[in-house]
């Protein structure tokens, strides 16, 4: 079967400043339906990078991409929309859901635009709250951004990439302004999904984040210097066991007097 | 995408932002009202003067007495004691398209009756003179020819001199003197309140111009002559006629009147009040390009905060249009929801002013018009252009302003 992601030889040179920054030199790379990546580097290595010119946010210096069998070389400003609206779902780190807007109305959002536009909006606001459902939050639909915790707002943002039914799920840090706790949680979303056959692209620097995954590539100074098959895989729903056992003994030791 | 869905996006944005969209449309009521009232009370006042020009009559020509020097001392106009009661005579049978004549005397005097004493203008006129100054009889009639002729000591008078004289009483039948002579009140002139230099019009007596000559004043000329021309675009053949035959009747002597039409006073008058609605639209167009200001600032800001929104949709794969197209759907709902309640608020501005001052207001469909129009245009180019630089950011960029 051919690989949903396929990349070859991809650079990025950013001419902004006043030395041009070679962000990315040369990444080949192949993903297939049902993967699990976790990205990783340190600051600067390249990895947000490559995680835009992935869904299409930014564009190659050079390099072939294609999505689905895609050569997004060949796209206009119009098509990437329409290409990042029906086979890609975004996951921010920092949420970038809309303000003062409900959870229900930000999923709905990218069902108003592309090929979904026709749809009405009972059927819109049908499968928003279905993808609500999945992630937990179908009762909070109504509540705004700012009445919901950080792994709440991450669920909905989650929610929303998946209302479109893409082809992968590109994170990108979705777990850095999370607690530990919340962190694992929103884990367990992502291997839940996974499960159920949906690609996931995530870029992160915590080791013990990306132990969540499948497989896991490092890259340094814009290439890829790892490539490989998650050993000690964790899962979720145990960890969040494990949490909570943890959490009810420390309650005990801390207050004896109750 | 399909119209419904992005005005509901659009509709939604609004409501997210309520206070923004609240200020937003204030700006564009603030205009447009202002605009509204101030025009408004413009048209009231002129329509105002333009309507005490109309008490004076309809169509009047007046003759004055010119000026006449004597020893080297010249009088100003009027000065002359020239005009007679021949030369109104004349006009009235010699001059064509003329409805009425009136030889107007004018003088102060004391007059007394039931046992009340009052200092008011004791004016002699001919019949025609309530035609003539439209100012029917309420009650009673006006004096005829015949006591014209007759030199008949019957008197019409104003409803103020009757107020001082015949309090709670019935004036018409009783008597008044004046320069101890008795008149008959014949007739009560209906209300017409003061003229456009403040004096009370209804302070008067109306007797025989011929009375008023031989028993009154005592005078041969007379003050003017009210002519009342028969249609507005005859009026100035009438007054060239006018001046022809009194030329005439004087003989080749310098000419010693003055012929006045009554649109001379009038467009005098109504000089006076558009220079005022000028005035008055000058200070409503400041407050037009304050309150433009204002939208402008306010959609400027507003697009520039929003650019991370706007960053959001183009990521989640909104076209650049579709992001343009919602951004002209709400400006065009705040710029029109603000110019309908600015047009509500002006209107209802002026009404109170209209109400509270007596005051005609005249609302005008064109300042309604000029004012939502620039309005609008400001409110929908300042919320459409900023959008269309947004809507060119490349996603990411448009993501990370922060």
């Amino acid at each position: 079967m051919a690989p949903v992601v396929q990349i070859r030889e991809l650079h990025k040179i950013y001419e902004s400043g006043e030395v041009p920054v070679h962000a990315v030199r040369g990444v080949s790379l192949d993903i297939h339906k049902g993967e699990f990546v976790a990205l990783m580097g340190a600051s600067g290595s390249g990895k947000s990078t490559l995680m835009n010119m992935l869904g299409c946010l930014d564009r190659p210096t050079r390099g072939s991409y294609k999505l689905d069998g895609i050569d997004i070389e060949k796209l206009d400003r119009n098509e990437l929309a329409d290409l990042r609206n029906q086979k890609l779902g975004f996951v921010f780190q920092g949420f970038n859901l809309l303000a003062r807007t409900t959870a229900l109305e930000n999923v709905e959002l990218p069902m108003l635009y592309g090929r979904h536009r026709r749809l009405g909006m009972d059927v819109i606001r049908e499968r928003a709250m279905h993808c609500l459902d999945i992630v937990g939050l179908a009762k909070r639909h109504d509540h705004f951004p700012n009445q919901l915790s950080g792994g709440q707002q991450q669920r909905v943002a989650i929610a929303r990439a998946l209302v479109n039914e893409p082809q992968v799920l590109l994170a990108d840090e979705p777990t850095g302004n999370l607690d530990s706790k919340t962190s694992v949680e929103v884990m367990g979303v992502f291997q839940k999904l996974n499960d159920e056959g949906i690609t996931i692209v995530m870029v992160t620097h915590e080791l013990d984040i990306a132990s969540y995954t499948k497989r896991n590539l490092i890259l340094r100074d814009g290439v890829v210097v790892r490539d490989e098959a998650v050993q000690n895989r964790l899962i979720a729903s145990h960890e969040l066991l494990r949490i909570g056992e943890a959490e009810t003994a420390a309650k005990l030791v801390n207050s004896p007097s109750a | 995408m399909r119209f419904t869905t992005i005005f509901v996006v659009a509709l939604r944005a609004l409501r997210r932002n309520s206070m923004r969209s609240i200020l937003t449309a204030l700006g564009i009521i603030i205009g447009v009202g202002a605009v509204i009232t101030m025009v408004s009370i413009g048209n009231g006042a002129k329509s105002q003067i333009e309507a005490q020009v109309a008490t004076l009559g309809q169509n009047i020509i007046t003759v004055f007495p010119g000026s006449f020097s004597q020893g080297g001392m010249r009088s100003g106009f009027g000065g002359a004691l020239t005009l007679t009661p021949e030369d109104a005579e004349a006009i009235a049978a010699e001059v064509a398209d003329v409805d009425g004549v009136s030889a107007e005397i004018t003088e102060r005097s004391q007059i007394l009756a039931n046992g009340l004493n009052w200092n008011t203008t004791v004016k002699g006129e001919s019949p025609d003179y309530p035609a003539i100054r439209n100012w029917p009889i309420a009650q009673g009639t006006m004096f005829s020819e015949q006591d014209v002729k007759s030199l008949g000591k019957v008197a019409v008078i104003g409803k103020t001199v009757a107020d001082q004289l015949f309090p709670n009483e019935d004036p018409i039948g009783q008597t008044l003197r004046i320069r101890n002579l008795p008149f008959r009140v014949v007739g009560l002139l209906e209300t017409k309140g003061f003229d456009m230099r403040g004096q009370d019009q209804d302070d008067v007596v109306l007797i025989p111009y011929t009375s008023h000559m031989r028993r009154v004043s005592r005078r041969t000329n007379i003050n003017t002559i009210l002519i009342q021309g028969s249609s507005p675009d005859k009026l100035d053949r009438v007054k060239m006629d006018v001046e022809d035959l009194l030329t005439q009747r004087r003989r080749g002597r310098e000419p010693d009147f003055t012929v006045r039409t009554q649109e001379e006073i009038a467009t005098m008058a109504t000089a006076t009040s558009s220079t005022m609605t000028l005035l008055l639209a000058a200070i409503a167009g400041v407050s037009l390009i304050v309150g433009g200001i204002g939208i402008m600032n306010i959609m400027l800001v507003s697009v520039t905060e929003r650019t991370r929104e706007i960053g959001i949709r183009l990521a989640i794969g909104a076209h650049g249009s579709d992001v343009l197209t919602q951004f002209l759907i709400e400006a065009i709902l705040l710029s029109s929801l603000g110019g309908v309640m600015g047009v509500c608020l002006g209107i209802a501005a002026s009404e109170i002013v209209s109400q509270t001052n007596g005051w005609p207001v005249l609302v005008s469909p064109s300042s309604v018009f000029i004012a939502v129009g620039f309005s609008a245009a400001v409110g929908v180019f300042f919320g459409f252009y900023p959008a269309r630089k947004a809507a060119r950011l490349d996603p990411i960029e448009a993501l990370r302003f922060e």
